[in-house]
């Protein structure tokens, strides 16, 4: 299939407006005709499940937590972009659409970038009516910050909580639309199966999470927003239940899979302490607005940071990138970590891990500011490793964090698979290569509540969608294949648990899909992954029933998708024979180290379809045009 | 260091539950409580049986959907703390430790330690929200926020809605959590227009959502883990007051458009 990305013809700063107008609409007195499936309540599915009920659509939504108000958005701290210029410093729609595209290393469309920074505005205003409490200034205006190296203040941010404000102010919508009867709400159960008929997305199987009873939901269109596969990495900074699973089982149904390959691996988390971490948490990159990273200049250096004197102390990111310094791009900074821990400079009791201090600014601030600026974080890390930051450096090593990957869409977020659009962090299309600080809320967001509405009209008031009901075949297939991989996961009755079984591969993903890649390690990868899955599908014990509440059994389905997912995670490094953002290629560096990409051969988005687990699927190619911001190396010297 | 833990299991619903023993050996005191119970977990696994299921998902302290009661206290002994971010370094070598679900008759039991709280969800649909569709806002800066309503309105905001303030009180009232979601919209000019509206929707549908009477014991404020206050409650029944003596008209359904 060729993929067409239906971007919209004339000047990039008007073909949204223009696409707007020329989208078809459905009348007020018809959209409640039409029902529609939103699968997930993060900031891009409750954005969405909104602001179709107030349109007046009849709106299914599902989640798979207790209530909606729990996704994995609700973690994000740091803050969320919006080209307001309320500084007047400089910022503008068009500064913001350069600055995520070169952040993104040249691997996003343009066209949906410029869109993002065009409604990242309305997203402010929207949220302050919501009665989001973001920072304020003490004249009353909005507060705003620098983010991650950005060299304008265009961040909006509430407290260290900000995604927990935005997904409320969703959340809270969503529920004032489902107390007026245009939402459905089905919490706690999770999506395992997409429905497909006439080649169009019409339904879901889902599990209900408490009673295990296998369900049917039919709808005109499937709204995804399932958020990011970073746990197939075991160790992430994201959510224990988030998961691949819903996107990968649409994968299997025909949605192509983009960019897998590339994974925002965060600089500043909190590092690995031993075999029992169930999660990496997470430090706000704010934090490197005052802290320096350093470690010494000595290999194997065992004196505590404070006997450390300064000249014998390298502030790597300081002497490598003069111009940026502490402040460079994640994956940059990720980068510049793990090659002074290769070189067995690292410190903490594992080498894997550096020094951010922020001594200096405490001297030169005082503590008291310091705590007003990151008291919540500075708790935070204490209580977790037990040390103090405002007496000792944090010690911060990098973890994944974020997926740019994600099912391929075109410019109306629509799938390869017609009637299923994907939202959010589950999508591939606006983050290219790297993601930038305070960009994926603004992402989740735009989709939900600005961009979706207008495209899904379209469709639903172009496409000819035939009345369907569960009792089509296409439901009981589903259905039946859906209870026969739960039946044989129960069946296997094994000695190894999944737990045990995903840290395996996540370590595995982790060494030679990570920070550095080589041929020869996506190869092992490659060579690994099959036999892994194997041992889950001969080895897994999952006790107890599935008519019931059961953990453990939610989870190996999950580990058994992620089983199935790695490969195509390496296969996707493997063919993308240059380095560029979070994807790092050791063969292909700069003399400086620095990622080197290729444009001639590699300036596309890879879209993979899927043959059959096992099978090596088709990598399909969206080319990228840059007619906006001229591709150049990226440079934070 | 070894542990010995008493832990609520019941098997569904309506089932009788009871406290097993379970032995957790070999806890580094650098694990969460959570990931201790990972561990026994494990073992149970291993030995084909049924392992504890529990709630948790972001495990830093911000989702809200851990929670049990740990030694009688919910999310342990730590202030300010979720059970997800309590660790073990805050227990001894030997130590008992007696964990329980939440235990209100708005949060059915729905299988050891995982209880349903849906009714949380009720209180915020009955009016937890201002009535704006997407599109109409005016800019983000057109109304000028006094930067303590600001400010005070995020204490109330940064409710996690865990159920912990529920499962701490002796009439399992919910008036610390509905009066966090009052005051945060109370407090912000975005929420005065409902104001009135609001506080009597919101009350009425916790009052039928099975939650007992607030008599004012404070033991809600003392285990909530993002330090929600108890003032809170005392707004929550000044703005009731207001809105009932103040008579409005109040079409039916009007306020859920
Ligand atoms: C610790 C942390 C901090 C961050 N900080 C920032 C920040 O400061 N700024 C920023 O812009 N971004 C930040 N991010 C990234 C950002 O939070 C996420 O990318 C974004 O919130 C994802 O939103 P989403 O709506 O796409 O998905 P999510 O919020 O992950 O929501 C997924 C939803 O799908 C549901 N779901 C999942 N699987 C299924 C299934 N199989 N069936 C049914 N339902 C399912 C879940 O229940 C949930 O409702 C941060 C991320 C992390 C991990
Ligand atoms: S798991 Fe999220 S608050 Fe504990």
């Amino acid at each position: 299939m060729a993929l067409d990305s239906k971007i919209p013809g004339g000047p990039i700063a008007d073909k949204w407006d223009r696409h707007k107008f020329e989208s078809k609409l459905v009348s007020p007195a018809n959209r409640r005709k039409f029902t529609v499936i939103v699968v997930g309540t993060g900031l891009a599915g409750g954005a969405a499940s909104a602001a179709l009920g107030e349109l007046g659509y009849n709106v299914k939504t599902f989640c798979i937590h207790d209530s909606p108000r729990r996704a994995h958005s609700i973690a994000a701290q740091g803050g969320i972009n919006a080209a307001k210029n309320y500084r007047n410093d400089g910022d503008s729609v068009e500064r913001l659409f350069y600055d995520t595209v070169k952040g993104g290393d040249y691997r996003a469309r343009e066209a949906n970038v410029y869109r993002l920074a065009q409604v990242s505005v309305d997203i402010i205003d929207q949220c302050v009516a919501q009665g989001v409490p973001f920072a304020r200034e003490y004249g009353g205006l909005l507060d705003n910050r620098s983010f991650g190296g950005a060299q304008v203040s265009r961040t909006f941010y509430a407290r260290g909580q900000t995604g927990q404000q935005l997904l409320i102010g969703a959340y809270q919508s969503m529920m004032r639309q489902v107390e007026a009867g245009t939402v459905e709400l089905f919490p706690q159960r999770e999506m395992l199966d997409l429905v497909v008929i006439d080649g169009k997305a019409r339904g879901i199987i889902t599990r209900n999470l408490v009673t295990g009873e296998i369900e049917k939901h039919w709808g005109d269109a499937v709204c995804l927003g399932t958020g990011g596969y970073g746990t197939a990495y075991y160790l992430s900074t994201n959510a224990v239940n988030s998961n691949v699973t819903a996107a990968w089982r649409c994968h299997k149904r025909g949605a192509y899979f983009a960019n897998p390959c590339f994974t925002q691996i965060h600089p500043t988390c909190i590092p690995v302490s031993g075999d029992h971490q169930s999660k990496l948490t997470l430090m706000s990159e704010s934090l490197r607005n005052d802290g320096r990273v350093w470690v010494p200049k000595k290999h194997a250096d065992t004196r505590k940071p404070d006997q450390i004197p300064e000249d014998e102390r390298d502030y790597y990111l300081e002497r490598r990138y003069p111009s940026f310094g502490n402040l460079v791009p994640r994956d940059v900074a990720s980068r510049a970590a793990k090659a002074v821990c290769d070189e067995g400079r690292g410190v903490g009791e594992t080498g894997l891990a550096v020094y951010l201090d922020f001594g200096d600014s405490i001297r030169r601030l005082g503590e008291d500011t310091i705590r007003a600026r990151y008291g919540n974080l500075f708790d935070m890390y204490e209580k977790i490793t037990d040390e103090n930051p405002y007496k000792m450096p944090m010690r911060i090593f990098p973890a994944v964090h974020y997926t740019m990957g994600g099912l391929w869409v075109d410019y109306n977020l629509m799938s390869t698979v017609p009637g299923l659009h994907v939202l959010g962090e589950a999508n591939f299309s606006d983050h290219g290569a790297n993601r930038l600080g305070a960009s994926a809320l603004m992402q989740g967001l735009a989709d939900g509540y600005f961009v979706l509405p207008y495209t899904l009209a379209h469709y639903l008031a172009s496409t000819p969608l035939p009345k369907v009901t569960t009792d089509h075949p296409a439901f009981a297939e589903a259905a039946a294949g859906t209870q026969d991989r739960i039946n044989r996961i129960l069946a296997v009755k094994g000695d190894r648990t999944p737990r045990e079984i995903h840290r395996e591969l996540g370590k595995l993903l982790w060494n030679k899909v990570g920070m550095g890649r080589t041929a020869e390690g996506l190869q092992e990868a490659l060579a690994r992954i099959p036999a892994m899955r194997e041992e889950f599908w001969a080895r897994v014990a999952v006790p107890g029933d599935a008519n019931n509440v059961n953990k453990n059994l939610e989870y190996a389905g999950r580990v058994a998708d992620y089983l199935e997912f790695a490969e195509l995670l390496a296969r996707d490094a493997l063919e993308r024979r240059e380095s560029c953002g979070g994807h790092f290629r050791e063969e292909f560096q700069t003399a400086e180290g620095e990622a080197q990409r290729d444009d001639e051969q590699f300036m596309h988005a890879a879209a993979w379809e899927f043959h059959g687990v096992g099978t090596t699927p088709t990598r399909h190619v969206e080319p990228l045009q840059f007619e906006h911001v001229k591709p150049s190396q990226r440079s934070y010297k | 260091m070894n542990l010995h833990l008493k832990v609520w299991r019941q098997a569904g619903p309506d089932t009788q539950g009871r406290l097993v023993d379970y032995e957790a050996q070999n806890i580094h005191t650098d694990m969460s409580f959570l990931e201790m119970l990972d561990v026994v977990n494990e073992d149970l696994i291993k030995k084909g049986e049924d392992p504890i299921a529990f709630d948790s998902d972001c495990r830093e302290g911000i989702c809200g959907t851990c929670g049990c009661v740990v030694n009688g206290v919910p999310h342990g002994p730590d202030r300010g703390t979720t059970v997800c971010q309590l660790h073990m370094r805050r227990f001894k070598d030997g130590d008992t430790i007696v964990i329980e679900p939440w235990r209100a008759r708005a949060f059915p039991i729905l299988k050891d330690l995982v209880v349903d709280r849906t009714a949380l969800d009720k209180i915020i649909s009955a009016g937890g929200y201002t009535s704006i569709n997407v599109g109409a806002a005016p800019d983000g800066n057109a109304i000028l926020v006094p930067k303590e309503a600001s400010d005070e309105a995020m204490n109330f905001a940064a409710c996690i809605g865990c159920g912990a303030c529920v499962a701490a009180c002796k009439n399992a009232s919910a008036a610390l959590f509905t009066s966090a979601k009052v005051s945060h919209l109370a407090l912000l000019p975005q929420g005065q227009v409902e104001r009135d509206l609001r506080v009597v929707a919101m009350v009425e549908t916790m009052d039928a959502a099975g939650f007992g009477a607030c008599s004012n014991e404070g033991e809600c404020e003392a285990v909530c883990p993002k330090g929600i206050k108890i003032e809170g409650i005392a707004r929550m029944n000044r703005e009731y007051l207001r809105a009932s003596v103040v008579p409005r008209p109040m079409p039916q359904g009007a306020f859920a458009g």
